[in-house]
């Protein structure tokens, strides 16, 4: 444990960008493998408290893999996160949560047999008595919450008490959505989250991710949408291959660079070795 | 806010178009085959199947029928109450007719009579041991905690060694049959005493699986625990990722289905006054068959206690309606064959409708 003590302090001191918050999560040697299937390899990420820091990177690149990693839905292959200046080593997605981590996954992970509600409490119903497994839903709860928290979202939705089944993408990310912004947390990851939104939609998703800004609630966004990840956040971290290729500020990049280093037609000296 | 009850975003949403619970469809399917046997009683025999036609008795309805009925299911309906909760998980359980032989096998030695008619019942499981004429409460402990403990194995090995839900209740199915042949090297065990023999006297059966069906009823509406058994079944993945601990959910459905199956071991044995280890012969098919009947989805993640209940009544409806037609039991299992096959064509069919629909 002790040489995981002196990282913390390490990491703190050795800041790359300058932002003055303090370490939410670090990540170093992350590595993943799926068989022969080298998805992340040997990551070392880091984000601040306050910060929005975007993951950009081709299809397959391993940005998905790589909150599956930090979230816990997986179990990495080898190397060591922190989270909220300790050592974590969480046993599965309750614990990340629980810890502070609020993540929309690319899957959405929604089930489709229920309402709208009913999946944005998935995992944390609000109940009336508490009885352990047996505590009683407290349904009207859940609806009022459900409907403030889609408010935000921008999303229309005809009845929220149908199952989501037949939903549209749009509506599934909402949801989906409307679920990270209800539940306060530490840090929020939101994979590909306008992915499948309409122009008015993506547009309240934004002003979510703004008011998270406003609070100085740190973000990881991974998105393919240029303008979008220029516009909100401080920080583009660039993925090939399953590693890490470059580490840019925002206000000292432009979005040609960024393409140049996704493509591959460029690589930071210090990541020679995605090369 | 919403412009509308339901909806938000300006979406209006005329709730009296809602589509009708899939329950409404089996209640209708025991309607229709309740008249269809109405009907042929009449035409071929001349006489009713539901209603009373009998001289000098009162009453517009057959009661005695319809005790028969709802009699002759509700031990296997409280079985399938448990068996539901399984398979709205996605899973299934095979060992439930087994696992009613073991229980009533033990449970029912603990409470044999320790004379008969003043001669010593020497034959008693514990004889010798002197446990003879125990007070109740210990058998009926014994008969739960050992229903619970199969399911807990059933639960145990299908959350935490990823065999599949098949597989293991196979196994069980096949040991527990082993087990209830061993504790009485194959005897049967009779004579229980009458506190034992009142639990499934009568009408009991009925007021149990009625009572268990609407707490099973409300607990997989109201509660967390039923929240999170419908969550699995309908996408587990998804159940996993928003933070369900979905290993111990699974353990505890399990563990309610054996508790269950527990329950009916000691209503079937206590209503026969005798177990066997040959009995509950194939009740985990019956069970499966009243949830599938009932329109629970063998895919998981759909279907209600109601519609159990419902399905429940269909089997009981066909059962004595063949009675009455005097048809041959073989006929009885081939059209329950039928109905089985055509129930998970309807839900099938159900499903791709609304999708199209939209
Ligand atoms: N469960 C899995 N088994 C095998 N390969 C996988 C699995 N999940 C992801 N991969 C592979 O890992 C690589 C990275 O995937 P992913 O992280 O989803 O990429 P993206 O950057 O588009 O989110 C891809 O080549 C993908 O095919
Ligand atoms: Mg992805």
């Amino acid at each position: 444990m002790s040489d995981i003590q002196t990282n913390i302090s390490a990491a703190d001191v050795n800041h790359v960008d300058g932002h003055p918050g303090k370490v939410i999560l670090r990540t170093e040697g992350l590595t993943k493998h799926y068989g022969g299937v080298h998805a992340l390899v040997d990551c070392d990420f880091e984000i601040r408290k306050g910060e929005h820091v975007a993951i950009m990177g081709d299809n397959g690149a391993g940005k998905s893999t790589f909150v599956r990693q930090i979230t816990a839905v997986e179990q990495k292959t080898s190397g060591k996160i922190w989270f909220d200046g300790a050592y974590r080593d969480f046993g599965g997605p309750l614990e990340a949560r629980e810890a502070g981590i609020e993540t929309v996954f690319q899957n959405l992970a929604l089930a489709d047999h229920l309402d709208v509600p009913d999946n944005l409490f998935l995992g944390r119903e609000k109940v009336l008595f508490n009885l352990g497994p047996f505590s009683i839903l407290d349904y009207k709860g859940m609806r009022e919450a459900t409907l403030r928290g889609l408010e935000k979202t921008g999303v229309k939705i005809p009845n929220i008490n149908n199952t989501i089944q037949y939903m549209s993408g749009g509506q599934r990310q909402c949801v989906a959505i409307a679920r990270t912004a209800t539940f306060h947390s530490k840090l929020t990851i939101m994979d590909e989250p306008t992915a499948a939104l309409g122009v008015q939609e993506t547009a309240q998703v934004e002003n979510i991710i703004r008011t998270l800004k406003e609070q100085g609630e740190p973000l990881i966004l991974i998105s393919h949408n240029m303008r979008q990840v220029m516009e909100l956040c401080d920080r583009i971290v660039v993925w090939r291959r399953g590693r890490v290729c470059a580490n840019l500020n925002v206000a000292e990049t432009t979005g040609e660079e960024v393409v140049a280093y996704i493509t591959g037609a460029k690589t930071q000296a210090q990541y020679s070795s995605a090369a | 806010m919403s412009d509308t009850a339901h909806g938000i975003g300006g979406l209006t949403f005329d709730a009296s178009k809602r589509d009708w619970p899939p329950e409404a469809g089996v209640a209708i399917a025991l309607v229709l085959i309740t008249a269809a046997f109405e009907i042929l009683g009449r035409m071929l025999y001349g006489e009713s199947f539901l209603f009373n036609t009998r001289e000098g008795v009162e009453g517009l309805f057959n009661t005695q029928r319809l005790q028969v009925i709802i009699l002759q299911v509700s031990i296997i309906g409280i079985i399938s109450l448990g068996v539901t909760q399984v398979i709205l998980t996605g899973g299934i359980d095979l060992s439930s007719g087994s696992v009613v032989a073991m229980t009533a096998m033990i449970a029912m030695s603990f409470a044999q009579v320790g004379d008969i008619n003043g001669i010593p019942n020497s034959r008693a499981v514990f004889f010798d041991s002197g446990w003879v004429n125990l007070p109740v409460i210990l058998p009926v402990l014994i008969a739960l905690a050992v229903g619970l403990c199969a399911g807990l194995v059933n639960g145990a090995f299908v959350a935490y060694t990823g065999i599949p839900p098949f597989i293991a209740t196979l196994g069980m199915m096949v040991a527990a049959r082993g087990a209830a042949q061993w504790w009485t090297a194959g005897q049967p065990v009779s004579f229980p005493t009458e506190s034992y023999a009142a639990i499934g006297g009568g009408m009991m059966p009925v007021a149990i699986f009625v009572g268990l069906a609407i707490l099973f009823h409300l607990i997989l509406k109201y509660t967390v625990y039923g929240k999170h058994t419908y969550a699995i079944g309908s996408n587990e993945a998804a159940a996993r990722m928003s933070g369900i601990n979905v290993r111990r959910h699974k353990l505890m459905v399990y563990a309610m289905a054996g508790l269950l199956t527990g329950i009916a071991a000691l209503v079937l044995s206590s209503k026969n006054l005798t177990a066997q280890s040959g009995m509950g012969l194939m009740y985990e098919l019956d069970a499966i068959a009243m949830a599938v009947i009932g329109g629970i989805s063998l895919q998981g993640g759909r279907g209600s206690v109601l519609g159990t209940v419902l399905g429940a009544l269909i089997f009981g409806v066909i059962i004595s309606g063949f009675t009455f037609l005097k048809l041959d039991a073989y006929y009885q299992e081939m059209v329950k064959g039928t109905i089985i096959v055509g129930a998970v064509i309807l839900d099938q069919w159900r499903q791709n409708r609304v999708a199209k629909k939209m």
